[in-house]
């Protein structure tokens, strides 16, 4: 286990990157703890996957360091750093049993017999393979095979960290919400440090207990799923949270008031004339229907999603998502909107801005 | 809704019957004809039952010719296998290098058979050939026409020579299939060269391996050009594999019916070979799940 710190770092594919868009991953600065069960979190081609190679050492980073506790690794090849790592797609050595292919690293780093069968059949109970351990790899199936890589993954147990590269994509629906759980479970009992590489917000909230949210090469925003949720420091963070993600209107800020569309909204915080382009956000789930007060609104759709409706309803041109509860009330005479207080947050050119209180 | 039972449709198949009946059926069973009867010319046959095949099976010829085809066939494998296992290791996997090693590798098989006879039988000759004289020069004892260890060894040399590469494209073409992932994972694993041979390369290339064995097996088992051109069988019988044997038989003695019985066997013998490695591969296939 190790604390993990990313000094400067920054990666370009080109041979000799200069301007900004030649940077796959954008200079950063941050420090992960030991033990933590962390999520990169972002649409494809954000650099999560080229951030996780980079950890492990598969790639070496154009600039920068990478220190496990303190030590440079920057210049470790992946074999010498003492990290575990599993692939989206199934890795398995086909030639070899299940209980083999458990053991292959371990007895590659020269452990016991008696050590590597306890470690295997351990590793084995916990995520499942009990039964086929002594079956050829060759021949299972898909959601078996990648069980074995996650097991091969995490029986080394003096691993500095263990990353996941969207390991659940080729999973079953329904077994992924399992294995899910069980990885959640395995971190609390072997306390390893953790980042997992995913795309699916659900995947990666449920899993972390940090989250790193990544678009275009930069990391937007760092914090607990919750933070992700209530205050995203980023439009898109807002945009790609949440489902269906936060609503974004153009507004005017003036001290603890917004202006839409010529309608002022009290806040609950007092903001120092924004400059740029101003937004308000706000999540659909803190949206609420009104009849006389609110913001006026044209319905244009709705959703049922079962448990709750998801009304799409326009506030002059600007298009907005409405969360209604089962029980919410909600009927026809219900044309206006209103916000949640406390939970509105105010975006300057894209990044949030922090009010004070009064 | 009556399903329509309408027999005629049989006649659409009947294009493929004539086709095959006139390019496979017929020839076989001519020679069919001439293994079970004896003929003195004229068109008159005489029944003679399995007395050819009886003939052929205690033929000494035969089996020496058997003998030499399956010390040749073994051979042949035995270096074109792990060598070109070796060079499609070592191939660059991408970029401008990658290509031009594909073309170099290419060429031989673009060759036309008794060229490449006709290339070795020139280029080794002592007399004019620059290997031949070479090796002349050199003071060794040289020369594929009357030492039939030297036939041997040129025969093989120009045989690995022409086909190596086969076996090398397409171990190369299994290896690029493996993706990058379990390199990667095998780094991490710490997994030595050995073991990512082993583990990962092999199994990932056992498939158009087999295919590349059948191949070469074939393809040397029924071997005649290239040697009839450089050695015609010699010095002696030393180089006479059975297809020029087989030739020597039915066209230079005129013993038809032996010959025909020869080549029967022939063809059963390579039938059942290729069905074996079929049923290697099919059951290979089906253990390998999804």
């Amino acid at each position: 286990m190790a604390q993990i710190t990313l000094s400067d770092l920054a990666h370009t594919y080109a041979s000799n990157g200069t301007t900004d868009s030649d940077f796959a991953l954008k200079a950063m600065n941050h420090v992960w703890q030991e033990g933590g069960a962390y999520a990169l979190l972002g649409p494809s081609g954000c650099g999560k996957t080229t951030l996780l190679n980079i950890i492990s050492g598969l790639i070496m980073p154009s600039q920068g360091r990478v220190l496990f506790d303190g030590a440079d690794v920057t210049n470790l090849p992946a074999e010498k750093r003492n990290i575990a790592q599993v692939f989206q797609f199934p890795v398995v050595y086909d030639t070899m049993t299940v209980r083999e292919n458990l053991a292959f690293p371990l007895k590659n780093r020269g452990l016991t017999r008696a050590a590597v069968q306890a470690r295997v059949g351990l590793i084995a109970g916990m995520i499942g393979l009990e039964d086929i351990l002594d079956r050829k790899a060759r021949g299972l199936t898909t959601d078996a095979k990648q069980k074995i890589s996650l097991g091969r993954g995490m029986v080394r147990e003096s691993v500095n960290a263990i990353l996941f590269d969207e390991p659940l994509t080729v999973i079953d629906p329904h077994l992924k919400w399992e294995l899910r759980t069980q990885l959640k479970s395995l971190h609390r009992e072997l306390g390893h440090t953790m980042i997992y590489v995913t795309h699916d917000q659900i995947e990666a909230l449920t899993f972390a207990d940090t989250v790193v949210m990544m678009h275009e090469g930069r990391v937007l925003q760092m914090g607990t799923p919750e933070s992700l949720f209530e205050t995203p420091a980023h439009t898109f963070v807002g945009h790609f949270i949440g489902s269906p993600g936060m609503n974004f209107l153009d507004a005017t800020i003036e001290g603890n008031t917004a202006v839409i569309d010529g309608q002022r909204i009290s806040l609950n915080a007092h903001y120092r004339t924004a400059l740029g382009h101003t937004q308000v956000g706000i999540r659909p789930e803190y949206v609420e229907f009104t009849a006389e007060e609110g913001l006026p609104v044209v319905i244009q759709h709705i959703e049922d999603v079962g448990h709750r409706r998801i009304v799409h309803a326009l506030v002059g041109e600007t298009p907005i998502a409405v969360s209604v509860q089962e029980g919410q009330p909600f009927d026809t005479s219900m044309n206006r909107v209103r916000f949640v207080p406390g939970k509105i947050n105010i975006y300057s050119d894209s990044w949030r801005v922090q009010g004070e209180a009064f | 809704m009556a399903k329509i039972q309408n027999n005629r449709a049989w006649f659409l198949v009947l294009p493929v019957l004539v086709l095959v009946a006139f390019s496979a059926v017929i020839p076989l069973m001519t020679v069919v004809n001439y293994a079970f009867n004896d003929t003195f010319g004229n068109n008159q046959f005489f029944w003679n039952g399995l007395g050819w095949f009886e003939e052929m099976v205690r033929s000494e010829r035969l089996h020496a010719a058997l003998g030499r085809q399956m010390l040749f066939t073994g051979t042949i494998l035995a270096i074109e296998v792990p060598l070109g296992i070796f060079i499609a290791l070592n191939m660059p996997k991408k970029g401008f290098w990658a290509s031009l090693c594909l073309v170099l590798m290419a060429l031989p098989l673009l060759i036309p058979f008794n060229v490449v006879g006709t290339i070795w039988q020139i280029f080794c000759r002592v007399d004019i050939g620059l290997l031949g004289r070479f090796m002349a020069a050199l003071g060794v004892d040289y020369n594929y026409t009357n030492d039939a260890f030297d036939a041997w060894v040129t025969l093989i040399v120009m045989d690995v020579w022409h086909w190596t590469s086969l076996v090398a494209l397409l171990c190369y073409a299994g290896l690029q299939s493996i993706p990058e992932a379990y390199y990667q994972a095998a780094r991490i694993d710490q997994a030595n060269r050995w073991d990512i041979f082993r583990h990962i390369e092999l199994p990932k290339m056992s498939g158009v391996l087999l295919i590349a064995v059948l191949l070469r097996f074939i393809d040397s088992f029924m071997i005649y050009t290239e040697p009839f051109v450089v050695t015609g069988g010699g010095p002696g019988n030393s180089t006479t594999f059975l297809s020029i044997d087989l030739v020597k038989m039915a066209i230079g003695q005129f013993d038809l019916g032996p010959a025909a019985a020869f080549s029967l066997m022939y063809f059963l013998v390579i039938l059942l070979v290729s069905w074996v490695f079929y049923t290697v591969m099919v059951t290979r296939d089906s253990g390998e799940g999804t």
